[in-house]
């Protein structure tokens, strides 16, 4: 990687600024990534994704990035910042002191652009889980609700906090080198529905494969990265434990 | 040739589609997307979905609270057939697993909400659009015959002859642009907050439906209704949900008074009163805030006057169970504990009561064309939301316009119309030359922020004639100024830029038909308040405002009048009984 001069914003007045250093990729002209530094204002309530748009709108309309809610919540702006995957619209740039700020894409996945990465491998996997409610027999007409108490809410809840920002992929030793891998957000995704008291379908066949539960070291880094406390490695250990007692027991569900 | 087009994957979109799945399983449905659906601005409604379940409620007090909530704009039949299939409709999410919150024996729970008389909010803590969404999507991928285009810009409608054929679209990735055929387009882009400099829009939310529909022949309707919300921090737009004064919470000025007393919204009481003072309508405590700073009780901040929102007394416990999410937001992004801090807050733009005008199916005038969700007017919201009848609309209307698109579909089995591969042509070469040229005037980004402090100076929560006759010129000025907008960025590779530049000219299109209906509009309703022309003007303006796009390019506003069925226009009273 080459990193090439600073660009400097338009006057910022005496306003204390903090150097980002941005991994670009441009497919037409580069054949690896290289940095590019930029200064931006180091404001105390600005996120990094606030450094990203000031470069976009005021000094290179030609960077590209993914945004849009800007409150936790959309999880398309996942980028590696200073080696770790972070939300960028709520990491803030008042957190790396002095700077410089190293942004790079989400590791782990093939970059599109700049910081943009293809998740398309992500959706497949997504749908492979059967995430939706799994229902035999006759349902219940539309006036009356599948009964669910707090607790058995509970049960599940916290898998379904899920954003899909792809934080936990980029931090998982196994998906980074096993692409095949279902990979954390899937299989917490899979044990939400196999939790949830009103689903009655089996996703055994799905999870118990080396590829499914049995691919996961339990290294933990998945939990680590998540903004939303979801805690697929506890989703993955739970589901190998239901997995090895249906081996033994295999009338027993869940 | 797709049977049903669908623009956008957010609730309506999604909703929509599985409609038309579910009607008629040997159609095919495209859900035509700018981000991957997940990513919609669904994903950021916090509080609640109102649908009448509790013991004691009626269809006609949910019918009620809307219409007068709306200030007697809503179209009466809409909101009939609204709080009719509301209940249905979350029921059917509950059916197909959303999460929602729970009383003890196992039934929905629900709870209070702005200019509701009833507890009839359902939610799933306060991420209930995030649950919403990710169920709704989730159920999306059962179905094999829904056909996604991720991360593809519509930039156009093909329409010939009054009637849809289909949609001309830039695949951000690759940046080829491609005309798809479709039988029937479906509108669901969502709302434009980004229009105004200071909203709780996430960036996506530029009008681009409204503006394609527009463009396309179809009016807009009654788009000078922009919501405030009264709670917003003050640097992001964050929303601070409604749910949080639900729950108890109070809105003070700088003297820790509970000012809303102040403005005919009923007297403070310990715990929350429905219909009144913090649970009065959102509109009314926008204006109670600029009162408050006009008489200078409000706090002056970096970012503007604030208020606070005080949820310190509901306790720890109580805020972690049911508004977990406020507090989250709070710690995240204002660096504050509402367990112990006061929030401040500020009226921030939220929703567009205003959109593609539709009729009970979400049909427009336009032949095959059909629009849903906050992108449409129907009109169920008049002149001003309710909190929490926008999650149940994305539902409702989405289920009606997927139904009435796919028969309109059946109906209409033509092969593809010439004016496919002739406007997906003018429409390639269009592009090529925005992308290839590029224009050396202004940067896309001080355009846009000069559209949007002139929308907020003349169309924010009161407007007057000449300020709304001078934002006409500057956004006539910003027209000629954007078409020469400086383009960095020569890539066919993920080109933000490109579609940042469209973004700009729908957010102009929608920016002018604001104006020129606030303009029209010489009284004062809901939303729309002018300090020239101050009462409500039922003898001239019980009437919805049309904006049609002008041959030469300009806004045209007509009146069609308000759909009236059991109740009639009467005065708006909150906190008194």
């Amino acid at each position: 990687m080459s990193a090439k001069a600073t660009r400097a914003g338009r006057s910022t007045g005496g306003e204390r600024t903090i150097t980002l250093e941005i991994s670009r990729f441009r497919p037409e002209q580069d054949s690896e990534p290289v940095f590019e530094t930029f200064d931006v204002p180091l404001r105390d309530d600005w996120a990094v994704l606030d450094g990203l748009n000031h470069v976009k709108d005021q000094l290179d309309g030609t960077l590209s990035f993914r945004w849009s809610c800007r409150m936790g919540v959309c999880g398309s702006c996942g980028m590696t910042v200073n080696g770790k995957p972070r939300l960028t619209c709520g990491t803030f740039l008042t957190e790396f002191g002095a700077g410089p700020v190293r942004i790079e894409p989400l590791k782990g996945f093939p970059v599109i652009r700049d910081l943009v990465v293809e998740i398309d491998d992500f959706l497949a996997k997504l749908s492979h889980v059967k995430p939706w409610l799994i229902r035999e027999g006759e349902e219940l007409p539309l006036t009356t609700e599948y009964a669910q108490t707090p607790e058995q809410l509970e049960a599940y809840k916290q898998y379904s906090m899920c954003i899909n920002c792809m934080l936990c992929y980029s931090a998982c030793p196994v998906y980074v080198l096993n692409p095949d891998f279902l990979g954390p957000a899937a299989i917490a995704l899979a044990q939400r529905y196999n939790l949830d008291s009103r689903d009655q379908g089996d996703r055994l066949d799905l999870l118990n494969t080396d590829e499914g539960v049995w691919g996961c070291t339990f290294v933990g880094e998945c939990t680590s990265a998540c903004p939303k406390h979801v805690d697929p490695a506890e989703a993955i250990q739970r589901y190998k434990v239901t997995a090895a007692m249906r081996s033994v027991l295999p009338w027993a569900r869940r | 040739m797709i049977d049903v087009l669908i623009v956008g994957g957010g609730g309506a979109g999604l909703r929509a589609a599985i409609a038309v799945a579910e009607t008629d399983p040997s159609m095919t449905v495209a859900v035509v997307s700018k981000v991957y659906p997940m990513r919609s601005h669904t994903v950021s409604a916090e509080g609640g979905a109102a649908g009448v379940i509790a013991d004691g409620d009626t269809l006609d007090e949910h019918a009620y609270d809307t219409i007068s909530g709306g200030d007697w704009l809503c179209d009466q039949d809409a909101v009939e057939a609204f709080v009719v299939e509301a209940p249905r409709e979350l029921m059917r999410l509950e059916h197909w697993g959303c999460p929602w919150s729970r009383e003890r024996d196992g039934r929905v729970a629900v709870r209070p909400f702005g200019g509701m008389k009833r507890m009839r909010t359902w939610y799933a803590a306060d991420k209930t659009g995030f649950h919403l969404l990710h169920t709704l999507f989730q159920t999306t991928l059962k179905y094999q015959e829904i056909v996604r285009y991720d991360e593809w810009y519509v930039t156009s409608l093909v329409v010939d002859d009054g009637r849809v054929h289909g949609v001309v679209a830039v695949e951000i990735r690759t940046g080829r642009v491609e005309a798809i055929a479709a039988r029937t387009v479906i509108l669901a882009t969502g709302g434009c907050g980004r229009v105004f400099p200071f909203t709780t829009n996430a960036a996506i939310k530029t009008g681009d439906g409204m503006s394609l529909a527009y463009r396309a022949g179809a009016p807009l309707k009654d788009m000078e209704f922009v919501q405030y919300h009264p709670t917003g921090l003050p640097f992001t737009g964050i929303l601070i949900t409604e749910a949080a004064r639900a729950e108890g919470g109070w809105l003070i000025n700088k003297d820790g008074y509970r000012y809303l007393q102040d403005y005919d919204l009923g007297q403070p009481t310990a715990t929350p009163k429905l219909r009144s003072m913090e649970l009065g309508p959102r509109d009314r405590l926008s204006q109670a805030f600029v009162a408050e700073q006009n008489k200078g009780r409000t706090v002056e901040t970096p970012y503007g006057p604030v208020v606070y929102l005080d949820l310190r007394h509901l306790g720890e416990a109580k805020i972690e169970a049911r508004i977990p999410f406020v507090r989250e937001l709070c710690r995240s992004y204002q660096n504050l504990d509402p367990a112990t801090d006061l929030i401040p807050v500020r009226p921030v733009v939220h929703y567009m009561m205003g959109g593609v005008h539709t009729d009970l199916h979400g049909a427009t005038p336009v032949a095959g064309l059909f629009a849903a969700g906050e992108t449409a007017c129907v009109s169920i919201n008049g002149a001003n939301r309710l909190g929490s009848n926008s999650l149940p609309e994305i539902l409702v209307f989405g289920a009606r316009a997927g139904a009435a698109a796919a028969a309109f579909a059946r109906e209409h089995r033509e092969g593809e119309a010439a004016a496919v591969r002739s406007q997906g042509a003018d429409e390639q070469r269009r592009l090529r030359r925005a992308l290839e040229s590029g224009g050396t005037g202004p940067r896309i980004a001080d355009l846009r922020e000069e559209m949007q402090h002139t929308l907020e100076g003349a169309a924010g929560i009161y407007r007057t004639h000449d300020t709304l006759a001078k934002a006409v010129e500057t956004l006539e000025s910003l027209r000629e100024r954007a078409a020469d907008a400086r383009v960095d960025d020569h890539s066919t590779t993920f080109n933000t830029e490109l579609i940042s530049l469209v973004e700009l000219h729908a957010m102009l299109d929608v920016a002018e038909t604001i104006v020129a209906s606030a303009l029209n509009r010489t009284e004062s309703r809901g939303a729309h308040q002018r300090l020239d022309f101050p009462a409500r003007d039922d003898e001239r303006f019980l009437a919805h405002s049309l904006v049609h796009r002008a041959p030469s390019g300009n806004p045209s506003v007509g009146l069609l009048p308000v759909a009236l069925t059991r109740w009639p226009p009467g005065e708006r009273i909150y906190g008194r009984d």
